[in-house]
């Protein structure tokens, strides 16, 4: 049983609500690391002095908040309303259960029983804002006690292994957070590592944008974890990433071209040390990345993600394998970069 | 100036691949530049010295072109992708791409059941003569631009990337004709301009100017049932006043008017609907920057056939030159 995943993705840290799994992270990284601190936004932020044989500071990024829900209102009933924090498939929520409020209150996301849907409802979605969490109080009083408005809501996972997989909640991104433990665990780099466990990603890569200000950095990696679709679908379309196939490389998402000097340097990397890996196919979505690229005066960025099949779901699935090649990866990639990989002249 | 122009605007630049474009402007501008450096993104930078009594100006011509990008490759060797920046289904049937490696794409779409309806882009194909993806010689995440030869046709000049390249021939030729200016200036030919203005905005930051100018196409209103707008080619250099991602700073437009008339430069006011340019970028870099936009009026903007007119062209050079060599007071 790997641990470490366990353990990171069974703490809570709904994006801008990272305390606990902040806490976590800072225990388990304190006694690898030279200085540490949390900037204004809360992203935890490292350092790991290097041997001084190189001149760069290099940024590694991974963040540690997690999709979930915020309490927003509280029915006459005692059942509660709520909003998404992050993105979400309204189906997928139905029926599962949440831990609610610093209290961790257990509550299901009700849905009502097949046997009382009429026809055309059992083909229908049910929107976010007709669901409720019910948490078992008997009124709105007696719910009220327990859980209030603005409360956030963290879904309810036990991590499992299934042979070479591993089943969890949050893989997206404790998977990410997990591989940059391991990186600032081992012997120190040329330079100065930079480790940044940053909040805010899920809502739209707020933490990083500052971590990256702050830190200004030579250049950047992203530890990440990106959905995998490789179940059987149309006839001969590529998955956008497959699990077991090794570290997904992106290239170009819906909001960033990753700068091809490091792309082409970690592809090098994985094809000299023997590590499969696949190149993410480019379109939409989008990592810490985007902002780490634009911060300042520009920052040459790339990312490496761990394949996760479901994410954004409460259950995530992602291949030890991969986990263990993306950290493989990521590390060989750092002690492999040197200056002229992003000198510009 | 021709020359120049088919040499831009033929070249390789999609979006985040603009290596093969700074290689290609660098020697055009060395002589006349007091220095010129890369920075962190890629922009090619060239600083003109003034004599210190004048401000700190940024120009900033984007040096790359729309795109695709391969996202999948067949059993039979055909490739699938996707859009860098904006490419329009519409524009594509028939188009050549080519990739960095020189390798020459065909594109067609899937069968067409109904002909007044158009692909999506994921119906489309690029056929580079391959078989099967073993015997293919690009891969997925590979980048390609478009093929298309320049054609200069009286004064109407097309190209598949005047989108920027003519705003890079009008800095490079305004370079070279500034014989003095009092102002700090920096030439930025900046990358990723039609996937969100990216280079330009770490380039402002960088530079960190007191003054942004960019230089750009916009769009005319001249051709059939066309969507009403007040710019047609031929008729001058087109003084940006707002579009949908900036409102120039109502300083530099007047500036810029008067700088026009005192030159005898024909002019165009422009106010345009949809889309933005680098000056959006320069405009909230760091603490803010007084930015416009000298546009260059361009038929079929973001199809293979960008058409403008050389007496705009012209018209936007000398501006430019009329604007770098006076004293700016907002």
């Amino acid at each position: 049983m790997n641990e470490l995943l366990k353990n990171l993705t069974e703490a809570v840290g709904v994006a801008s609500n990272e305390n606990e799994i902040r806490r976590l992270i800072r225990d388990l990284i304190v006694d690898h690391v030279d200085e540490w601190h949390i900037d204004a936004m809360g992203n935890l932020l490292a350092l790991k002095k290097g041997t001084g044989a190189s001149p760069l500071r290099v940024l590694v990024d991974a963040h540690m908040d997690e999709v979930g829900l915020m309490i927003t209102d509280v029915d006459s009933n005692g059942t509660f309303k709520f909003e998404g924090v992050g993105g979400f498939n309204d189906r997928t929520l139905l029926g599962k259960v949440v831990q609610v409020g610093p209290e961790k209150i257990i509550g299901v996301i009700g849905a009502r029983p097949v046997h009382l849907l009429k026809a055309d409802q059992r083909n229908s979605v049910v929107k976010m804002d007709a669901m409720r969490i019910d948490i078992g109080a008997k009124n709105k009083d007696a719910a009220n006690g327990k859980v209030k408005v603005g409360d956030y809501a963290a879904f309810v996972t036990e991590y499992e292994e299934l042979g070479k997989t591993a089943v969890g909640k949050a893989f997206d991104n404790r998977a990410g957070c997990a591989a940059l433990i391991e990186l600032l665990r081992a012997r120190p780099y040329p330079f100065d590592l930079y480790a940044s466990f940053s909040v805010q990603e899920e809502v739209g890569l707020r933490g990083a944008q500052v971590a990256a200000y702050g830190v200004n950095p030579d250049a950047a990696f992203v530890l990440e974890c990106t959905p995998a679709y490789d179940l059987p679908n149309e006839d001969d379309v590529s998955p956008n990433v497959a699990l077991g196939k090794g570290p997904a490389i992106y290239v170009m998402d819906g909001v960033t071209i990753q700068d091809p000097r490091l792309v082409a340097h970690i592809t090098r990397t994985a094809a000299a040390n023997a590590i499969p890996f696949q190149i993410r196919q480019p379109g939409g979505g989008g990592t810490n990345t985007a902002v780490i690229q634009r911060t300042r005066g520009g920052i040459p960025a790339a990312t490496i993600a761990v394949p996760g099949r479901h994410a954004h779901t409460p259950t995530m699935m992602i291949h030890l394998d991969d986990y263990a090649n993306v950290v493989k990866l990521a590390e060989a990639a750092l002690r492999g970069l040197t200056p002229q990989i992003i000198k510009r002249n | 100036m021709n020359e120049l122009i088919k040499k831009l605007v033929e070249a390789y630049g999609p979006s985040g691949f603009e290596d093969g474009m700074r290689d290609l402007i660098r020697p055009e501008i060395e002589a006349y530049a007091d220095e010129i450096s890369v920075d962190a993104l890629g922009n090619l930078i060239a600083a003109k010295n003034g004599d210190g009594s004048g401000l700190k100006v940024m120009i900033a011509a984007h040096m790359d072109e729309i795109g695709v990008m391969v996202t999948h490759i067949t059993k039979e060797g055909f490739l699938r992708f996707t859009n860098i920046g904006g490419v329009m289904p519409h524009n594509l049937m028939g188009s050549r791409v080519q990739f960095a490696n020189g390798t020459i794409g065909l594109i067609n779409s899937d069968r067409i059941e109904d002909r007044s309806k158009i692909h999506p882009l994921n119906k489309f194909y690029i056929d580079v003569g391959a078989s099967s993806p073993d015997d293919c010689p690009v891969g997925v995440g590979d980048a390609a631009g478009f093929v298309r030869p320049f054609l200069a046709q009286g004064s109407r000049l097309t190209a598949k990337t005047m989108d920027d390249r003519i705003g890079c021939v009008v800095a490079i030729e305004a370079m070279k004709r500034l014989q003095s200016t009092p102002h700090q200036v920096y030439f930025a030919f900046t990358v990723q301009e039609e996937v969100g203005v990216r280079g330009a905005m770490t380039a402002a930051n960088h530079l960190d100017a007191d003054v942004g100018i960019a230089l750009d196409v916009t769009l005319t209103g001249d051709v059939p049932e066309a969507r009403p707008m007040a710019i047609s080619l031929g008729k001058g250099a087109a003084i940006k006043v707002k579009d949908s991602g900036m409102i120039a700073h109502a300083g530099l437009v007047r500036l810029m008017k008067q700088r026009a008339d005192a030159a005898n430069i024909p002019y165009q006011l422009e106010v345009l609907d949809g889309g933005s340019t680098d000056a959006r970028s320069m405009q909230i870099a760091n603490a803010g920057t007084a930015a416009g936009c000298i546009s260059i009026p361009c038929r079929y903007v973001h199809s293979q056939s960008e058409t403008v007119d050389a007496n705009d062209v012209e018209s936007c050079i000398q501006l430019l030159v009329e604007i770098l060599q006076n004293p700016i007071e907002l």
